[in-house]
């Protein structure tokens, strides 16, 4: 009784039952968009089904977003690394410069280079979620306390098994934190590539906008929050997993 | 066991050791003393290759270590640092076991070694096992520390100022542990401190380091009662030489067997020094001395205390 309590009352799970129930039942709610706007001749968007938009949706956010961690992460190691010391300097400043551009602007400098589609709208996705995981993953390797690198070496450990099996687990927290801020922006922007003719859950709320069409503007936001509640709380979730060795977190 | 041949090693314009020649024999309980900068860490530091030396040789059972992988030396080898170094998100069974764990030891071999290293520690196996770093006191830790250097059945033990950081009834604690691990194992140790009494208290042979150079080597009798220079002479002490004096030799060595004395018999292991201290405690120059299993053996008199050593 207190597990299913536990399981109804637990973020994660309440929010994609939500967020499935929305996808799933948008068109159970015709009838209550009706209502709420008398004057639209269509209160439900229709051109495209949610549960497709909804997976267009993750798959740009996610497909970005992954193509980050293995770039930003590959990089972040690299620069950490005796053979990319050299190259840490560049990559600051890299990052930095990245960071000033809005994911918007990105966005509007892509496409003259790469044209309308889902393509320019990953490229620019991944290039926004690079930084902060580069970020993340220099600062998190850069915390492993000397002793333990020491500790490693001196017992035997090759770099290999001194990168897997001691500094990543122990800077997973910091870069999970990148992760978590470059899937967050990602999950926002990939809403925005719609305008530059990526189909995402953007597409209703665009159409509506230029439309004056509330209610679609409602329907692709609020699966889009719905969306951002579940990420927030499945990397909580994550988190929480990674740091269980943390004093004050048993 | 472990030889320098000849061994030098420059960071920049300084010169940490200058063409050093030195042995450890199987079996011996080394430290290496000397003042900071006297290049006492870094040559323990090449043992296991962490520093490369600029010129000489540095053999292990008679192999040059620079013909050997690092890491291969190094699982052959323990290695305990003052900072202590525990991996943090692993459970302090997890970190005994790291080495074995490199050399793919079979898990049930594994966890038997690392419930008889605790208890060697004097950590309770149950009560510790699933235990996290952060949840130990920094004696604790330092145990698990050198739990992890002793897990793989290392021939040679390196220890860096391990319990140079620990208070002293603590650091006392795991001196007299490490005293009878060694004793037990007959593991060879090079143990780098900065601390004359421990050295003192620990040594069977003392590598006395000043400005990356060989001093003196010998046993700790050696270096208190015929020091090489006033170097030496200043590392001994020269305000309480007479009690570091003491401090090197057990009662048994003074013994007048046969005799008896009244009161609570002294142990024959213990050192003449706290011989000493109960005589001034007691207000008595003769105490009843008693073996390991509390027979009372003979007596110590305070005339006794006063004679030279032995030497013959």
């Amino acid at each position: 009784m207190s597990r299913l309590r536990s399981l109804l009352t637990d973020r994660l799970v309440l929010g994609l039952l939500v967020l499935a129930a929305l996808v799933l039942g948008m068109p159970a709610l015709k009838p209550l968009f009706a209502a709420a706007f008398p004057a639209l001749d269509r209160p439900l968007y229709e051109a495209d089904g949610f549960l497709a938009l909804t997976l267009d949706h993750l798959a740009l956010a996610g497909g970005a977003s992954l193509i980050a961690v293995l770039l930003g992460g590959a990089a972040g190691i690299a620069v950490t690394r005796p053979f990319g010391r050299e190259f840490r300097g560049i990559l600051d400043a890299v990052a930095a410069m990245g960071q000033t551009f809005p994911p918007v602007a990105v966005l509007a400098v892509s496409v003259p280079v790469l044209g309308f589609g889902p393509a320019p709208a990953l490229i620019a996705l991944t290039l926004y979620g690079l930084l902060p995981i580069v970020e993340n993953t220099v600062a998190g390797l850069e915390s492993v306390p000397e002793p333990v690198r020491e500790a490693a070496r001196g017992m035997g450990m090759g770099p290999g098994a001194l990168l897997w099996r001691v500094e990543l687990p122990l800077a997973a927290p910091v870069i999970l934190a990148g992760v978590r801020t470059a899937a967050v922006v990602n999950l926002g922007t990939a809403a925005i590539a719609s305008t530059v003719g990526a189909k995402t859950l953007g597409l209703p709320i665009i159409v509506g906008l230029n439309g004056s069409n509330p209610a679609y503007v409602i329907q692709g936001a609020v699966i889009v929050a719905a969306l951002a509640v579940v990420l927030d709380a499945g990397f909580d979730r994550l988190a929480a997993r990674l740091t269980r060795w943390r004093p004050g977190t048993d | 066991m472990i030889a320098f041949e000849g061994v030098t090693k420059r960071f920049g314009a300084w010169t940490a050791v200058d063409s050093l020649s030195l042995t450890v024999a199987a079996g011996e309980f080394r430290v290496l003393i000397g003042p900071s900068g006297s290049g006492k860490s870094t040559v323990l530091r090449m043992m296991n290759r962490l520093i490369a030396p600029d010129a000489g040789t540095i053999r292990v059972e008679g192999e040059d270590i620079a013909r050997l992988k690092p890491e291969t030396l190094r699982r052959r080898m323990g290695y305990v640092i003052q900072n202590i170094g525990l991996f943090p998100h692993w459970t302090v069974e997890r970190n005994i076991a790291a080495v074995p764990d490199l050399l793919g030891w079979p898990k049930a071999r594994v966890r038997d070694r690392v419930t008889e290293l605790l208890a060697l520690l004097n950590l309770d196996p149950e009560r510790y096992r699933g235990a996290y770093p952060h949840e130990l006191s920094g004696g604790q830790q330092q145990r698990v520390g050198v739990a992890r250097a002793l897990a793989a059945e290392p021939q040679i033990l390196l220890m860096d100022e391990p319990f140079s950081a620990l208070d002293p009834i603590t650091r006392g604690a795991l001196q007299a542990e490490m005293a009878g691990i060694h004793k037990a194992t007959g593991t060879t140790v090079v143990f780098v401190t900065h601390d004359m009494d421990e050295a003192l208290a620990l040594a069977s042979r003392i590598a006395v380091l000043d400005r990356g150079r060989l001093v003196q080597s010998g046993t700790p009798l050696d270096i208190l009662t015929d020091p090489a220079d006033d170097r030496v002479r200043d590392l001994v002490g020269r305000e309480d030489w007479g009690l570091k004096r003491l401090a090197v030799e057990t009662v048994a060595e003074r013994l007048r067997p046969g005799e008896t004395a009244p009161g609570e018999p002294l142990a024959a292991g213990a050192s003449l020094r706290q011989a000493l201290a109960a005589m001034v405690a007691r207000g008595t120059d003769r105490l009843p001395v008693a073996d390991g299993q509390g027979r009372p053996v003979g007596t110590l008199h305070l005339a006794d205390l006063l004679r030279g050593p032995d030497r013959s």
